[in-house]
């Protein structure tokens, strides 16, 4: 093979996955474009978002609480050990609590979000898609997009930051435990620093990473159900996609939320 | 009443309807028949606008479809899909009474339900069913509820995908009956899809085939046996031999 056809082999094998993807992107931007559209304008189903609120908001409190308390204790350990190599264990409290609140908080309950929630959608939509329901939706005069995305993406879009919120709290209380049990922190002190330390923009930019990320993930779950391929191995198809999207697009929004929040 | 005109849709390469021409007259029980994958549900997703056709006309009482109110359009039409598709995250009653609890027909629960629950014993079910979920239902009764929801808003024209198949002969008469009742009381115009002869000559006044993309014969009922064409025949008899190839 000359060396000018073994190029083009190689654009062509890297340029189509590239235009895949930004086909894709543009079908997701239009696909949250129309959902927009349809928040704002009748019907609405209240009783479809009643039970999205508990299903995505007050069902994944558990799964949110665990895995901030374990992250929080583990901060701390982490802290106090990095610490005393230059004798800064004593900051243990105020870096645990920007550590939760800026970063970690918002991330995890995003990618638990995405595990949890995400995947639980697609699948559930890819499956009406493949049995029909969602054309059986279309014939008894719902439009799809009204009654299963935006009841979903707007339940996200409200309780994602109050499970970051909570995770946050959380994860404190973890770095708390940890910090007084086992590190000899004085509890009232340990409490004060961290109320003293965090700032105003700390929380907001907890809250609304916490909105973004629950809107990627409801969005992602929606837009792979509905776009599902025929039959079982659609669904399963479309469950992974999402889950996969969900994620690496929290992960890189988190960063140019961070970089437009706290960049000097 | 329907109207289609050299209907047109291909997936990819896979060229299903080349050039549909079909009418319904209003009132009419027409069924298509037609070997398995040879476009019969397309076709029927092409009028309800559930998929687009590529080229081609479809008019109700002389509007085109896809024109003008999307909700008044649909308001008209009841289909009962091929696998039920019912909702399996509401109950039974909440499934039939689906039209009746949002949108422009909703009324108070309370209403809806005796309406779902009436249309429910239509169909033969007993109110206890209503409190269930789809997948509580075996596939006879799945199929029932499918035919309830497709009648619970008193439509006038009524699509039948495959309502019998997968069924024991005994359910399949029952609902062959019953949708050939529904047809009559409500003097609805109805479309159905089968490969069941049976079906056929219980449910049909005309008779469509679909074969290859286009409809290969349409004829009244009484003239399926005589039909002369080699095509209807061999379904009709269902040989092995003949113009339609086994292997597909
Ligand atoms: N949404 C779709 N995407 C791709 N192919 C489809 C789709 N719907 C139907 N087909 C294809 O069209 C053909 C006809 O399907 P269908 O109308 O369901 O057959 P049947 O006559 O048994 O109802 C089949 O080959 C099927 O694979
Ligand atoms: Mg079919």
């Amino acid at each position: 093979m000359s060396l000018q056809s073994l190029t083009a082999a190689a654009l062509a094998g890297t340029g189509r996955p590239v235009l895949i993807w930004l086909a894709s992107v543009g079908r997701i931007t239009l696909f949250f474009a129309r959902t927009l559209g349809h928040m704002v304008r009748p019907p609405f189903y209240p009783r479809e978002f009643l039970q999205s609120l508990i299903g995505i908001g007050y069902l994944s409190l558990p799964v949110v609480g665990l895995t901030a308390l374990f992250t929080g204790g583990a901060l701390a350990l982490q802290i106090f050990a990095g610490g005393s190599r230059f004798n800064a264990e004593a900051v243990v409290p105020q870096i645990v609590a920007i550590g939760m609140v800026r970063e970690l908080g918002p991330v995890l309950v995003g990618l638990m979000i995405a595990a949890r929630v995400t995947s639980s959608i697609a699948a559930e939509i890819a499956t009406m898609k493949v049995t029909e329901q969602i054309d059986a939706l279309v014939t008894l005069s719902t439009h799809p997009v009204k009654y299963l995305v935006v009841p979903r993406v707007l339940a996200a879009l409200i309780t994602v930051p109050l499970l970051v919120a909570v995770g946050d709290i959380i994860g404190i209380f973890g770095g708390y435990l940890v910090g007084t049990l086992r590190l000899g922190f004085n509890p009232a002190t340990y409490l004060q620093s961290t109320v003293n330390f965090l700032e105003f923009w700390d929380i907001a930019s907890s809250l609304i990473k916490g909105a973004a990320f629950g809107g990627i993930a409801a969005l992602m779950g929606c837009f792979y159900g509905m776009n599902s391929a025929r039959g079982a191995q659609g669904v399963g198809r479309a469950t992974k996609a999402s889950v996969v999207a969900a994620a690496v697009l929290i992960l890189a929004a988190n960063f140019l939320l961070t970089q437009a929040f706290f960049s000097v | 009443m329907i109207e289609l005109r050299g209907i047109h849709k291909a997936f990819g390469e896979n060229r299903v309807l080349q050039g549909v021409d079909l009418d319904i007259p209003r009132g009419e029980s027409l069924v298509v028949i037609g070997g398995s994958g040879t476009g019969k549900s397309v076709m029927l997703k092409c009028i309800l606008g559930l998929v687009a056709p590529d080229a081609g006309v479809i008019t109700v009482d002389g509007q085109e479809a896809g024109k003008g109110d999307r909700d008044a359009f649909l308001a008209r039409f009841g289909m009962l899909f091929q696998g039920g598709a019912l909702f399996d995250s509401l109950h039974v009653w909440e499934n039939v009474a689906f039209r009746l609890l949002r949108g422009t027909l909703k009324r108070p629960r309370e209403e809806a339900r005796e309406i779902a629950i009436d249309k429910l014993r239509r169909v033969g079910l007993k109110p206890q069913v209503a409190d269930l979920y789809p997948a509580e239902l075996s596939g006879g009764m799945q199929k029932r509820v499918g035919l309830a929801r497709a009648i619970a808003a008193e439509p006038e024209i009524i699509f039948f995908d495959e309502p019998t198949t997968g069924l024991d002969p005994i359910m399949a008469g029952v609902i062959n009956d019953l949708i050939r009742e529904i047809v009559v009381e409500m003097g609805a115009t109805a479309m159905t899809i089968t490969h069941d002869m049976t079906s056929v000559r219980a449910i049909a006044d005309k008779v469509a085939m679909l074969h290859d993309g286009v409809i290969q014969w349409t004829g009244p009922v009484a003239e399926l046996d005589t039909s002369g064409d080699p095509y209807v025949d061999q379904f009709v008899h269902g040989r092995a031999e003949g113009p339609i190839e086994a292997v597909r």
